[in-house]
């Protein structure tokens, strides 16, 4: 049964089409810029993940250490690079 | 005859005419000879079309070697000018644009592809795989770095080169400033040997991650494959980077978008910023895998297993991160205050520390050991105490309230000459003579090896200590002259004798290659070194299939344990071998790349389009194509292998 229905990724997908509404809302609700960056930097975020953990299948096959790490290698070096910036260019400019 | 116009070249001198008719004689003399000698078929099939891991290494080495020449006829010409006050050799405009592609050439189309042609050629073999995972895929990495480098070196006759410097900052390399299409050039074709990059990058990880022999676990892995692994980490992450702002610029040339603009609420310092983001990792790109050399060529030369085999893993991937942590140190001068600046300056301090551990390590690898001072090892013992000078010089630009004083002076000049020096090229050309004999299948001739290691060291310390004083003396960077009453004037006849000294030791290399051809003995063995790790397992030619069974390691030095204790390398039996394809596609593609990248270059929109129409061509018949290589019968490995045996 649980082969004709794959919860994981209904849920995921519903899950997503979620988050896709939540960004969108943005555009529809009065909100200021700063609580929509917020609204779009989470949701975004959050669907990524979902992507790649349900829809990529990053953590089912036996290395999956290695392609997780690789992710969080890879946040990690791209928020030191946004950071780094803000604070060459606006925090201490 | 206005549509001609645009090709023309804004500041022609006589050399550059001599350039062009040597250009055209050379272009006309490879055709005839191929012709004549009907080797068409021959470079098609056998080079052009190859998905061989060993042959596109090959193609990157002679590509690298021919760079090389170029960056160092620029080189030359650059010492040149400074050789004497007031000098009128070059005008300023061609002295721009002449330490531009240096640069660029330097670092881009020389120092990469060798690197690459080391990855591809010894990676494979030292992790027991029969190929890299996507064999096509390095195909195409190949190819679009080699249209890329064409491109680029097409700009000096074909409408200028750029002249922004190898870092074209804006607003500099703006349209306001930077008229004539050269930094077009610059955008393009670094842009398409970038996504080359990018896919070697993949590639690599992907064959070092699922390709290695039963047994390899990762702390078992020769530490130039570690090496490879970690450099091919931080391309995957930084490349992007530059891909982006490069695109940006180029938006910025020819559709007059304002990203880097001083109007328009444009930045043009976001572009230094994105451009070192990519630029600092970049460095550590062409050190470790130099530093993965060395640590081959000093265990094999010492006679010693590596000392400190995990703090040499740890201090890279440690490089690595920091590597990503310290670009604004390019531009401690920009404006930004003292919280950055600190910030900075420190994690780049800080770097010294896992690179001195490597330095400790590789001297007590030498100690104790028996050792044999052959060419490679020459190279590797030159490099530790002139990278640690290099090294210390950089400590001293990373104080930031120091770098005020030293910023853009030839003390930084050079500083980063010694250590891309010593570090990167003595490491290729260690490699390039260690690595000969298995690609080759004889020896480069040890005598005249020497004596071009020991011109190259005197050279270098000729070219390059003098700079250090012009330096701190005030000298600054990129100026096409300097008045007498500065007194630079005998330092700098001191550096250009040394780059005259280093031209000759390029001389000696190429005549060595030449003299080791004719008279160098054949019967060598697949082992000449008497080195350590799998790839001396295999025969010398290297059978395309590599090794003919799977091998089966315990340690980081299967095939020492082979030789010494009796390890039993290659338990399985002959089976048969799924090899993958030839293929024309990757070539083509990378062609039309050219084309693409040309017609950008001079905004002729039609045939970009078709272009671009023709890549994605090439990518749906890739998607649609079936191809699922080809067997090598047990018999056909059978008759291989006591041929090769034969030959020992």
């Amino acid at each position: 049964m649980s082969e004709l229905f794959p919860r994981k990724q209904i849920i995921g997908f519903v899950f997503s089409l979620v988050l896709t509404a939540a960004a969108l809302a943005v555009y529809f609700l009065k909100l200021s810029f700063a609580q929509g960056m917020v609204v779009l930097v989470v949701t975004a975020f959050v669907q990524a993940l979902l992507q790649l953990v349900v829809f990529m299948h990053a953590g089912e096959s036996e290395d999956k250490w290695v392609i997780y790490g690789k992710v969080f290698f890879m946040i990690a070096m791209a928020l030191i690079t946004v950071f780094g910036t803000l604070l060459i260019f606006l925090w201490d400019m | 005859m206005e549509f001609f116009e645009r090709f023309a070249i804004p500041n022609p001198s006589l050399a550059i005419y001599a350039s062009m008719v040597a250009i055209g004689l050379t272009v006309v003399a490879i055709i005839a000879g191929l012709t004549y000698f009907k080797k068409w078929g021959y470079l098609w099939r056998e080079w052009l079309t190859t998905v061989d891991h060993k042959r596109i290494g090959i193609m990157y080495l002679l590509s690298a070697l021919i760079m090389l020449f170029r960056g160092g006829v620029d080189a030359i010409m650059l010492r040149a000018q400074l050789a004497v006050p007031d000098n009128k050799l070059l005008d300023p405009q061609h002295y721009n644009e002449v330490f531009s592609t240096h640069g660029v050439i330097m670092v881009m189309f020389m120092a990469m592809p060798f690197i690459f042609a080391f990855m591809n050629y010894v990676v494979p073999l030292q992790i027991g795989a029969r190929d890299v995972a996507f064999p096509r895929l390095n195909a195409l990495s190949f190819w679009l770095f080699f249209f890329g480098a064409m491109l680029f070196n097409i700009s000096f006759v074909i409408g200028g080169s750029p002249d922004a410097g190898w870092t074209s900052y804006f607003p500099l390399a703006g349209n306001d400033f930077s008229q004539h299409v050269g930094t077009n050039y610059y955008m393009i074709a670094i842009q398409i040997s970038g996504i080359g990059s990018l896919m070697t990058g993949i590639n690599m990880i992907t064959t070092i991650m699922k390709m290695r022999a039963p047994g390899m676990t990762l702390m078992k892995m020769p530490m130039f494959t570690w090496s490879v692994l970690v450099t091919n980490l931080i391309i995957v992450t930084v490349f992007p980077v530059i891909t982006v702002a490069l695109a940006m610029g180029t938006m910025d040339r020819l559709f007059g978008t304002h990203f880097f603009a001083t109007t328009n609420g444009g930045m043009d310092m976001l572009w230094a910023n994105l451009f070192w983001v990519w630029g600092h990792p970049e460095v550590y790109i062409l050190i470790l895998p130099a530093f993965g050399i060395y640590s081959e060529i000093i265990s094999t030369f010492a006679g010693r297993n590596l000392y400190g085999y995990k703090s040499m893993v740890a201090s890279m991937v440690i490089i690595s991160a920091l590597s990503c942590m310290v670009w604004a140190h390019h531009f401690f001068t920009m404006g930004q205050g003292a919280v950055a600046n600190s910030f900075f300056s420190i994690t780049t301090m800080m770097i010294a520390v896992p690179t001195g551990v490597k330095i400790f390590n590789w001297l007590f690898t030498l100690w104790k050991g028996k050792i044999r001072f052959t060419v490679p090892m020459l190279y590797s013992l030159g490099f530790i105490p002139l990278f640690v000078i290099g090294g210390m010089t950089g400590v001293m630009l990373a104080m930031s309230a120091a770098d005020y004083q030293y910023h853009n002076t030839m003390f930084l000049v050079a500083h980063f000459h010694n250590t891309i020096i010593p570090g990167v090229v003595f490491a290729m050309l260690a490699g390039l003579t260690y690595y000969w004999p298995k690609m080759f299948g004889f020896m480069l001739n040890e005598r005249i090896g020497k004596w071009s290691f020991w011109t190259l060291t005197i050279g270098f310390c000729l070219a390059f200590f003098p700079m250090y004083i012009t330096g701190l003396d005030g000298q600054a960077r990129r100026m096409y002259t300097y008045s007498e009453a500065t007194g630079y004037g005998p330092l700098n006849m001191v550096s250009f004798v040394g780059a005259g000294v280093m031209a000759i030791s390029f001389a000696l290399i190429v005549y060595n290659v030449y003299y080791s051809v004719r008279y160098s003995p054949r019967n060598i063995g697949a082992d000449p070194w008497d080195a350590r790790s799998l790839e001396w397992a295999t025969h010398t030619p290297v059978p395309e299939y590599n090794f003919a069974v799977e091998p089966q390691v315990a340690s980081s030095e299967g095939f020492w344990d082979a030789k010494k204790k009796g390890h039993a390398l290659f338990p399985g039996k002959v089976e048969k071998i799924h090899m993958p394809n030839n293929s024309g596609v990757p070539f083509i593609m990378g062609a039309i790349f050219f084309v693409l990248g040309f017609s950008l270059v001079f905004s002729l929109w039609i045939p970009a389009i078709l272009s671009l129409i023709g890549i994605l061509a090439c990518m749906a018949l890739r998607s649609f194509e079936q191809d699922h290589g080809r067997y090598i019968s047990v018999k056909e490995i059978e008759e291989t292998e006591t041929k090769l045996r034969g030959a020992k």
